[in-house]
């Protein structure tokens, strides 16, 4: 299988609303043994002025490889996910993500670098929410490994 | 609240801990998250793509590793930019009881931008000594 060499510029619009619950930010938190009490306790959250409970700042990984699976998992892309090595992650977050939000994602295939067999994959969400006011911007470069790496 | 660019001085310390890593926390780290690479859970699968062994996810030590600055910030939404290169695997040992593994991550200020009110920390992340993350910077916001 070979990367198709036309993915870069490649835009997948948003599709799935990912509904932010509290359980699932404590869930989260637990996973990646923070301890903060605003990711667990609303009043503690509340105290430092936010809407509700926080989520962690690597939390909206799981909303930008939802996006990412839709690449990945698109047979016009030629990406084996079992040849897939996460290289690189970025986030920026315009404003904290707190329980309750709605967010949407929109996948930016924005460089595609053949290397040895596989190719180096750079994608880009764009995460807004329900009103798409900017929530965080991800990027993730994913290196494809070629069949003799 | 918050910290002030008053306070701060390139070089200087946040401090450091060590995070133990057991298959466990690859479970449940893998269930909160969504990814389910068997490289992360099955042995026979990750020694079958040339892996040492099964790995954690990348994103459990970037996640895990940032409470050392969002605890010093003291609101962890004042982490408003964190980027790294994951360089080295991190294998998990198949233990009872006893940590697979243990990440340990320092951090220094690295940068201090009054304009912005930020302030970039520099993590330096290794288990057994290897560096597994690479130009790990968190940018905080500062008071």
């Amino acid at each position: 299988m070979t990367i198709n060499p036309d993915l870069a510029g490649r835009v997948y619009p948003a599709e799935a609303v990912y509904e932010v619950s509290r359980e699932k930010i404590r869930e989260f938190a637990r996973a990646v043994q923070a301890t903060h009490p605003a990711h667990f306790d609303l009043q503690a959250a509340q105290a430092l002025g936010h809407p509700d409970l926080l989520a962690p700042p690597t939390f909206a990984i799981i909303v930008a490889q939802r996006a990412d699976a839709r690449l990945i998992e698109d047979p016009s892309s030629g990406i084996d996910f079992s040849r897939v090595v996460h290289a690189e992650q970025r986030f920026t977050h315009h404003r904290p993500i707190v329980a309750g939000d709605e967010l949407t994602a929109e996948l930016h295939v924005d460089t595609v670098r053949a290397m040895g067999g596989g190719a180096m994959i750079t994608t880009r969400a764009e995460i807004v929410a329900a009103d798409g006011e900017p929530v965080a911007t991800t990027t993730s470069a994913i290196l494809v490994r070629g069949e003799e790496q | 609240m918050g910290i002030s660019a008053q306070e701060l001085s390139i070089g200087q310390s946040i401090g450091s801990r060590s995070i133990p890593v057991c298959r466990q926390d690859l479970i449940r780290y893998a269930g909160a998250s969504g990814d389910l690479n068997p490289i992360h859970w099955n042995e026979r699968f990750a020694r079958e793509v040339d892996l040492p062994g099964v790995i954690a996810h990348g994103m459990l030590t970037m996640g895990a590793v940032v409470s050392l600055v969002t605890d010093w910030a003291g609101d962890p939404a004042a982490v408003v930019g964190y980027q790294t290169r994951f360089t080295k695997p991190v294998p998990v040992r198949d233990t009872d009881g006893a940590p697979g593994a243990v990440i340990d991550v320092a951090g220094v200020i690295g940068a201090i931008d009054t304009e912005k009110s930020t302030a970039r920390v520099d993590l330096t992340v290794t288990t057994e000594g290897q560096k597994v993350l690479v130009k790990a910077q968190v940018i905080v916001r500062l008071a």
